[in-house]
């Protein structure tokens, strides 16, 4: 498979054509806003967290198809962990795209996020990969200023 | 194409591939004469100016204030007191901005800039307003890109203060017609910068004939040099700004007590600048005048209309940036497909273009688009690389589905 293949497979696509949770939330308790000042693409995740445990996640925003099907993936994924487990996926996550752990490595680490693993052959892109999994973790710190990836 | 023997990068290869190099828009490549300039600067004259006595300082000063009287040339300025070295377009921009403005504007002064513009022509003049108290005025654009004239005649008022607007703008191609801004602001006194960071690569300037007082630009969009720039302010006016920084060289006589400012236009151009920059930018002018303009402007206007059909006929494309008047950028969008995928996969066939908001995100939101992809052509280019863009754009448009 080429570097490019690698990048662009089916099932990130199709969480690009057709986000999962990709929608405001009325009842979220948690929210934070990231942004790209690089390129002006934004997101926005909402969390319903309860007892530790993230019972709702959604997001909004517009992006590359890298960076929307990063936040569907994410939000797919996270949806009733508890906040330490969100919080392990997300280093395995980071670590993945820095490309700082073999494919073996990570796939034991993120699961099916493993898909994301051809980003780390684009630096150039790693931050739109990135950027939803650094708002969520604004989000569940609490933290109001938005989550720049630069 | 024989001058492309000129430019050693254009044979490199990306990812396998033959480079096409469509981001001229944010540097242009740079050609021999140009790299051989700053070489041999560095070997034969490298030396701190106006201050040895020694052979090699008056060698390197004598390099560095010929290239100053090319750049007069270049853009006819009167006088070479009128060029003044800056790091770039952004730093000539701050340098009025600064200089002028915190001198000459007060509370609820207003200065003018326009929809179009890069960010480096926004915020310097935002933070003035500021410090001031003076009300920033924007001309909107039209949805070709144009500049909406009758709106800057309105907005043109006994409390306009400044206009500055870009020559060229670098996300949408359009010229802007500068010649009649001018001729507006200057019946009410108003003096009037022009961004010109784009448009020096294409059109020739002459500060005289377009009546400007300032012209801003940067070397390395122009195949010179990276961290040099000038601008060009009328004598009059430059004569009764402060100086923008102090330091060395700016000054002439430094006690306690008091300083006295050097002449013009030493008085803004503290420490010690960018000598092989600007005998570097020297040198990129030369190139330049020894070619055929006519020839260039001719071949440019070729590929920009190329490449417009070529790329109009694209299912699902649409170009931003429609003016009748443009310079060689090209600016597109793809239904479904965000510019930097669409960089991305152009990357993988060799071809180099901007994915993003070009620093002008008042042009992205006026457009209803978070970003575009910018081919923007040099006289270098060919059709042929058209060929290649075009191809590369139906790859995006296959791997998208």
């Amino acid at each position: 498979m080429s570097d490019l293949d690698e990048l662009y497979q089916e099932v990130i696509l199709d969480h690009n054509r057709s986000p999962r949770n990709f929608r405001t939330m009325t009842h979220a308790n948690r929210k934070a806003e990231g942004y790209n000042p690089l390129c002006g693409d934004h997101v926005t995740v909402y969390l319903h967290l309860d007892n530790g445990i993230i019972q709702d996640i959604t997001f909004q925003g517009s992006g590359c198809a890298i960076s929307k099907a990063s936040a569907s993936m994410m939000t797919a994924e996270l949806k009733g962990k508890t906040e330490a487990a969100a919080h392990e996926l997300f280093e395995g996550v980071h670590k993945m795209l820095m490309g700082e752990d073999g494919a073996e490595g990570a796939a034991q680490k993120v699961g099916k996020l493993k898909i994301l693993a051809g980003v780390c052959k684009f630096p150039a892109r790693v931050k739109c990969a990135s950027r939803a999994w650094h708002t969520v973790n604004a989000a569940l710190k609490g933290e109001a200023q938005p989550a720049s990836t630069e | 194409m024989r001058l492309r023997e000129d430019f050693p990068i254009l044979k490199e290869k990306i990812h396998g591939k033959p480079l096409v190099y469509f981001d001229n828009g944010a540097t242009s490549q740079k050609p021999r004469a140009v790299i051989d300039a700053l070489d041999r600067y560095y070997r034969a004259e490298n030396s701190n100016i106006h201050r040895g006595v020694h052979a090699l300082s008056e060698r390197a000063t004598a390099a560095y204030e010929a290239a100053r009287e090319k750049v007069r040339h270049f853009i006819n300025a009167g006088s070479d007191k009128e060029i003044i070295f800056v790091r770039g377009t952004t730093e000539a921009i701050n340098l009025v901005a600064q200089s002028y403005g915190r001198s000459f504007l007060k509370p609820g002064d207003e200065i003018i800039v326009s929809a179009m513009e890069h960010h480096s022509n926004i915020v310097p003049w935002q933070m003035l307003c500021e410090q001031t108290g003076a009300k920033l005025r924007v001309i909107p654009i039209n949805h070709d890109g144009e500049l909406v004239m009758e709106e800057f005649r309105r907005l043109l008022n006994d409390k306009t203060k400044f206009v500055s607007v870009t020559h060229v703008s670098n996300a949408l191609g359009t010229i802007v017609p500068v010649k009649e801004i001018i001729a507006l602001a200057h019946e009410r006194g108003v003096p009037v910068l022009l961004d010109g960071a784009q448009a020096v690569p294409h059109l020739r300037v002459d500060v005289q004939d377009l009546g400007c007082d300032f012209y801003a630009f940067s070397g390395h969009k122009m195949f010179g040099p990276t961290g040099v720039g000038v601008l060009y302010g009328r004598r009059a006016l430059l004569e009764k700004m402060p100086p923008y920084q102090g330091g060395g060289d700016m000054s002439s006589l430094v006690t306690f007590e008091k300083t006295h400012y050097n002449v013009l236009p030493y008085k803004f151009e503290a420490g010690t600048p960018h000598i092989a920059g600007g005998i570097g930018l020297g040198a990129a002018i030369d190139y330049l005048l020894a070619l055929d303009w006519d020839a260039l402007a001719a071949h440019e206007h070729r590929l920009l209309s190329c490449a417009t059909d070529a790329l109009a006929s694209i299912d699902g494309l649409r170009i931003i940036g429609t003016a009748k008047e443009k310079a060689g950028v090209l600016s597109f969008v793809l239904d479904h497909v965000h510019a930097h995928d669409v960089g991305t996969i152009l990357d993988q066939e060799g071809v180099a273009v901007r994915a993003g908001h070009h620093c002008a995100m008042p042009v992205m939101q006026r457009f209803g688009v978070p970003a575009t992809t910018r081919a923007s052509f040099a006289f270098y280019n060919t059709t042929e690389e058209i060929d290649v863009l075009a191809q590369a754009i139906h790859r995006v448009r296959k791997v998208f589905g």
